[in-house]
């Protein structure tokens, strides 16, 4: 084993004790090189996304609900920022430079990479049956006591056991689907309905919403809900061990995959 | 090299080539079908062309949405400021009986129109919404006569492909694809809710492309010009927005 090509060294410090006294070996890989690909463009999509619709959104930090709003209604509510308008009453007395030109010219081209990664993704999945076997909650993960064991474990902040750097526990699976299947959708349906040009051909997309402002102010609200999950899957790797899920998700290489797994 | 490198080579091979060969003859029909916009290069060149092509290809007929009576704002944005020259100030003064639309390029009759010209055409109105990029908006009627119209009239040569037009403010112009400017919507708009078109609105003369983005419905028209190409206006980006940062189309 020692002269085997495959042996790597044990990981690093930062590893989760509980596996690193386990020998590493590259064995099948812990995700497949589409999952990798698709999940760092995505998340650099998602990163140009956000700072582009941020710098949008300073043009006029205003939210309303209905087709039309502007700085002579009144808004649903204001964030207290200052703006890049000088018509915004922001309350400060300084306007910030414009940065729309290259925010919205990166916001249109990230979403379009997003959108067509997402589709490769989306039919990977559902052929390779990475959906069915990892995503979708197990049969036995839909009763109540193994969901309340798996919110108990992580109220508690247990460390993730080494079977779980091969699988998602329920809130994992659950979680993910959700960002998969609703809030990247939405933000997609919402983005789409503030296009004037779009939605002259596909009018139902906003007025399914009530309008063109509820689209912008829904579109706000589901960016803010992708924020989050950035922020506590993020959280979730420091604790789960950032080298070896960082590893795992770059290289495709993690730990030996426990016997007792199917 | 074994077998299986080799056969997975010479597929990887094969497949780039077929990539590189398929980009080759979609640039060359989204060219070919007028599916590229001005401001195509640059490094946001891939997301602005996939944009255009996709709103060519589904929304170039469709109408923008249009609203009624009751919807239309209570207090309609004025978020223009006069052109500060003298120029204007004396054509204010005069009630723009002075004010003079030219059309030239590649029509047959080249003209100048006055105000009342232009109103002695049938008048059309629309109840549609102003978008502006920064994400505010307002509805309004807005009144004049339909830029096909004043196209006919004049008599556009068959290979136009864009009207340009210009505002008496200087450095303030803006183009769109002959789909656009023969749009039934697309006004020369003169009124606005049943009155005059206000100076903070644009007038006496603006542009409507209520299917696009507010900064395409350039205020003060005083100039078009009907081209085959956008190389020489400017700096060849096919108007003001994109030499500014912004895109030159904003159906987005």
């Amino acid at each position: 084993m020692a002269t085997s090509e495959s042996v790597r060294e044990p990981l690093g410090a930062c590893a989760p004790s509980s596996s690193s006294s386990v020998p590493v070996t590259t064995v099948t890989s812990r995700h497949s090189a589409l999952v990798r690909v698709t999940h760092w463009i995505t998340t650099l999509c998602f990163l140009a996304l956000l700072v582009s619709g941020v710098e949008i959104v300073i043009s006029h930090p205003r939210f309303y609900w209905g087709e039309t709003g502007n700085v002579l209604t009144t808004p649903l509510f204001k964030l207290p920022i200052p703006s890049s308008r000088a018509m915004v009453p922001s309350g400060y007395g300084y306007v910030l430079p414009d940065q729309n030109g290259w925010s919205r010219y990166l916001h249109f081209q990230a979403a379009w990479l997003a959108v067509l990664t997402g589709l490769l993704y989306i039919i990977s999945i559902l052929f390779t049956g990475h959906l069915r076997k990892n995503l979708l909650p197990r049969g036995a993960d839909l009763s109540l006591r193994a969901f309340s064991t798996s919110i108990a474990d992580h109220l508690r902040f247990k460390r993730p056991s080494a079977a779980e750097a091969w699988s998602y526990n329920v809130l994992q699976r659950l979680t993910y689907l959700f960002v998969i299947f609703v809030l990247f959708p939405l933000v997609i349906w919402t983005g789409l309905a503030m296009s004037p040009a779009f939605v002259s051909a596909f009018p139902l997309t906003v007025t399914s919403l009530g309008g063109q402002q509820s689209a912008r102010t829904i579109h706000f609200f589901v960016s803010l809900a992708l924020v989050v999950f950035l922020l506590v899957h993020v959280i979730m790797i420091f604790l789960a061990g950032f080298w070896t899920r960082m590893r795992a998700m770059i290289t495709g290489r993690a730990a030996n995959r426990p016997t007792e797994l199917p | 090299m074994s077998d299986l490198s080799r056969r997975k080579l010479i597929t990887t091979g094969l497949a780039a080539a077929a990539g590189v060969t398929g980009l080759g003859v979609a640039a060359r029909l989204a060219q070919k079908y007028g599916l590229v916009p001005p401001d195509h290069g640059g490094i946001y060149g891939l997301g602005e062309t996939l944009t255009y092509a996709s709103q060519r290809l589904l929304t170039k007929h469709s109408l923008a949405r249009e609203f009624s009576p009751s919807q239309i704002s209570k207090r309609p944005l004025a978020n223009e400021m006069a052109p500060p020259s003298d120029a204007f100030k004396r054509l204010q003064a005069g009630g723009f009986a002075d004010w003079r639309l030219s059309i030239d390029g590649m029509v047959d009759r080249p003209a100048t129109f006055s105000l009342a010209q232009l109103k002695s055409y049938p008048s059309r109105s629309q109840i549609t919404m102003v978008q502006c990029e920064e994400g505010w908006s307002y509805i309004a009627e807005w009144i004049g006569v339909p830029l096909r119209h004043v196209l006919d009239a004049v008599s556009v040569q068959p290979h136009a492909r864009y009207v340009v037009y210009f505002s008496m403010q200087p450095e303030w112009w803006e183009s769109i694809d002959m789909s656009d400017a023969l749009h039934p919507q697309t006004f020369l708009a003169y009124g606005m809710n049943g009155g005059g078109l206000p100076v903070g609105n644009g007038g006496p003369l603006r542009m409507r492309i209520p299917p696009q983005l507010g900064y395409k419905s350039v205020k003060f028209i005083t100039h078009l010009t009907v081209t085959d190409s956008l190389k020489s206006f400017g700096k060849g980006l096919g108007s003001a927005s994109p030499e500014a940062g912004y895109a030159w189309y904003a159906g987005i």
